[in-house]
């Protein structure tokens, strides 16, 4: 053997690639992920990511309230703390709850790191490989990515301007059910569907509530834009409709702000116990010195009128954006009016692939989320999500004025070559549930 | 305190910003463990400030796309009196874009892919059905379609038949007005890193094999670790490497490098053929000059502590 031969390195540059776990499969370093770092710098108008804002907090106050939460309870706030939460975070939390008609007790709250990690122990609790659950077509990136982490299958359920539909629903139940296979809940947003901006009607939500207790349906009802209503009320809540077919997710995330890692699930006495003890297995606890601090913002400050201030910038912005893609959008275009919330679903021209001119807008400076992140099986080529809770009013105009550009020069691009005007599903898009995307 | 400081530059607003940015925490760490000052930037409205703040600073541009491989970083530089790593900025233009890069390579006798270069333009104006015809003649099949101005094999796609020609195309304009249309090489990928220091003349380091598990090098097959097998000096017969070295050192040379180029080629029944050159190649922890370095016992740090002493004496 030469020298050369006894040197030369034979490697994928990964020395465990043969011990990862079957649920890694896919996790790969994608091109249409990597141009969302672009999308960060200021120069672009970022129309991707979900980010809520948070400038109009009374930052200086709550740091005042925040030091003295330190110096008198510093002690208890930065111990350890109970797997299932603090008692006091969870009195709180029937609190916000009672704002969407959902008449809770303390003792079936599980504080977790966000509504994602509450998603994840719910996955946890209920999903094996292989079993399948129902959600909306399109559903939430960071859904779909503990649904494929726990390696479950997704089902799509069509949805239109009411929400999911009970037709299609039962449909896909009966389907899937003869065809032996184990589905163990729908998941659903029924506020402002992130991505598509959609809310269930009252009657929706009915029809929903009959669906599950019919089929035996386990709901999992993920709220977390549900205060941010921009034109009316909040509508009631699954979970206010029945208590024992819903699995309640909720958030701090978007009503106060999401670096504290707060959300909880409320849940039937016999699941919040199997999810008590996972959480501790995952955790030990949620993070206490956050509790702290969220039930201090909650007892000391006008929670209900700073969801009121959101709520007037939120809708600024959305005007915003529905006034710039109407001015905009070349002819063939449609998009949802969302009456709260933070996104937007645009429909394109037929033919045309968001996905694929996405390094376009963002050549143009302007970045979207394409609409197959938001499906697990490759539809969603024709859609794109647009987020109008973090750039200003007038740079939110401008972003639909760039975006109207990219799309103009997509079509006249697809009339040189005679592309036809028909869509096909691609490849599934494995965005996973980055901050920038949420 | 260090007599000067070096500034990575990366970041940038090219397409390639993420693996930019990859490269240049790898770089600045690397350089910091040979006991440099160092400090990273982003290529922004803050830049010139931070430079022209800084006594004696040494700029390291590890920006892939964008300002950073068309010149115009460089020039930037030059007009600041920044020394800097890497190539000129007349170059940096030549090599990063292939419509001149190939045929000035192959007009010194090195072996290129048949090849042709078209605006969208010419296609809207006049008619692309006619062009298309004329491409599968004239190139013939499989092909590859890239954007002429692009890295890390984002636009590009191997097209096997006529009727997929306008999506590749379609795909390719997304990052650029121009695209080039080239036969498809079969054989072997190697790439090969060229060094130019101080006094001395550029030299080649070990081609590094290249073998991407799903069969296409593209941007996953690039940077997720585990999906490609990198072998490291290349399996090739020995007077194959040296053939492939002297292609890189000849591509560097001809397109006016300096201090540290990439060939990337293709190996076809023994001879190399010259696909592309890069003036400011990937530095990540599975980018191939790295290994280029280990394989030719080079430690990475002391590689770039090198190139930035060789700004230096500039």
């Amino acid at each position: 053997m030469s020298e050369i031969e006894r040197q030369r390195q034979d490697t994928r540059l990964d020395r465990y690639l043969d011990f990862y776990a079957e649920r890694t499969n896919g996790l790969q370093v994608s091109a249409v992920r990597a141009l969302f770092s672009v999308a960060n710098r200021p120069e672009v108008v970022s129309l991707a990511g979900g980010m809520p804002n948070i400038a109009d907090l009374p930052r200086a106050a709550y740091g005042e309230a925040v030091s003295k939460l330190i110096r008198d309870h510093g002690i208890q706030a930065m111990q350890y703390g109970s797997g299932q939460g603090e008692p006091f975070i969870r009195e709180k939390i029937c609190e916000v709850m009672a704002e969407e008609g959902i008449h809770a007790h303390a003792d079936d709250i599980v504080i977790s790191c966000g509504s994602q990690q509450a998603l994840d122990l719910v996955t946890r609790v209920f999903c094996d490989p292989g079993d399948i659950v129902l959600a909306e077509a399109p559903s939430y990136v960071g859904a779909l990515g503990t649904f494929n982490a726990y390696q479950c299958q997704v089902v799509h359920v069509e949805m239109d301007d009411d929400g999911i539909s009970p037709t299609a629903l039962r449909q896909a139940i009966h389907t899937l059910r003869a065809a032996g296979k184990r589905i163990k809940f729908l998941y659903t947003i029924p506020n402002f569907q992130n991505p598509t901006g959609v809310t269930q009607s009252l009657a929706r939500r009915e029809e929903l509530i009959a669906v599950a207790r019919e089929e035996q349906l386990l709901i999992i009802e993920d709220n977390p834009y549900g205060l941010l209503t921009l034109d009316a009320e909040p509508m009631p809540a699954l979970r206010a409709m029945d208590e024992d077919v819903v699995v309640y997710l909720g958030s701090f995330s978007k009503t106060f702000a999401p670096g504290f890692r707060i959300g909880w699930v409320l849940a039937p006495h016999a699941v919040r116990e199997k999810l008590v003890l996972t959480q501790e297995a995952a955790t030990l606890c949620p993070p206490v010195f956050s509790q702290f601090a969220i039930a201090t913002y909650l007892d000391e400050f006008d929670w209900r009128g700073q969801i009121g201030v959101f709520r007037d910038m939120y809708r600024a912005r959305r005007d915003a954006m529905l006034a710039g893609l109407a001015e905009h959008m070349p002819e063939g275009s449609t998009w949802t009016h969302p009456l709260g919330g933070f996104f937007v679903w645009l429909t394109l021209p037929p033919g045309l692939d968001a996905q694929a001119m996405l390094p376009r807008a963002v050549s143009a400076r302007v970045a979207y989320v394409p609409g197959t992140a938001f499906y697990a099986d490759g539809m969603g080529s024709r859609n794109m999500r647009l987020s109008f809770c973090f750039p200003t009013p007038e740079r939110i105009i401008e972003g639909t004025r760039r975006l109207g550009e990219v799309l103009k020069a997509e079509q006249a691009m697809h009339a040189t070559f005679g592309l036809a005007d028909t869509d096909s599903p691609r490849g599934t898009l494995q965005l996973g549930p980055a901050p920038d995307i949420l | 305190m260090s007599e000067y400081t070096v500034v990575v530059l990366a970041g940038g607003l090219s397409h390639e910003r993420d693996i930019s940015l990859r490269s240049g925490r790898r770089v600045a760490q690397a350089l910091r463990d040979q006991g440099l000052e160092v400090v990273e930037s982003d290529v922004n409205a803050g830049l010139i400030e931070l430079l022209t703040s800084l006594d004696n600073p040494v700029a390291f541009p590890v920006l892939h796309g964008g300002v950073g491989e068309d010149g115009g970083l460089q020039q930037t530089l030059e007009l600041l009196g920044i020394p800097y790593v890497g190539s000129p900025a007349p170059a940096a233009r030549r090599s990063f874009n292939k419509a001149i890069a190939g045929p000035l390579v192959a007009r010194a006798g090195l072996t290129v892919p048949r090849s042709a270069v078209l605006p969208h333009d010419m296609f809207r104006e006049l008619g692309a059905r006619h062009l298309v015809h004329a491409l599968a003649e004239k190139i013939g099949f499989p092909m590859m379609i890239k954007p002429v101005r692009s890295g890390s094999a984002l636009g590009a796609s191997r097209v096997d038949t006529a009727a997929d020609i306008p999506q590749a195309m379609v795909a390719a304009f997304a990052y650029g007005d121009v695209n080039i249309v080239e036969e498809f090489i079969e054989g072997t990928e190697v790439t090969v890193a060229v060094v130019e220091f101080t006094g001395e003349p550029p030299t080649a380091l070990p081609a590094v094999q290249i073998e991407p598990y799903s069969g296409v090098y593209d941007y996953t097959a690039r940077y997720t670790a585990g999906e490609t097998r990198f072998i490291a000096p290349a399996a090739i017969p020995d007077e194959v490497a040296a053939a492939c070295a002297d292609v890189a050192i000849q591509a560097h040379q001809i397109l006016g490098l300096r201090d540290l180029s990439r060939a990337d080629i293709i190996i076809r029944g023994g001879t190399p053929v010259f696909i592309e050159a890069n003036s400011a190649p990937g530095m990540t922890e599975t980018s191939l000059v790295p290994l280029a370095a280990q394989a030719g016992g080079c430690d990475f740090g002391e590689l770039c502590a090198k190139l930035v002493a060789t700004a230096r004496a500039r």
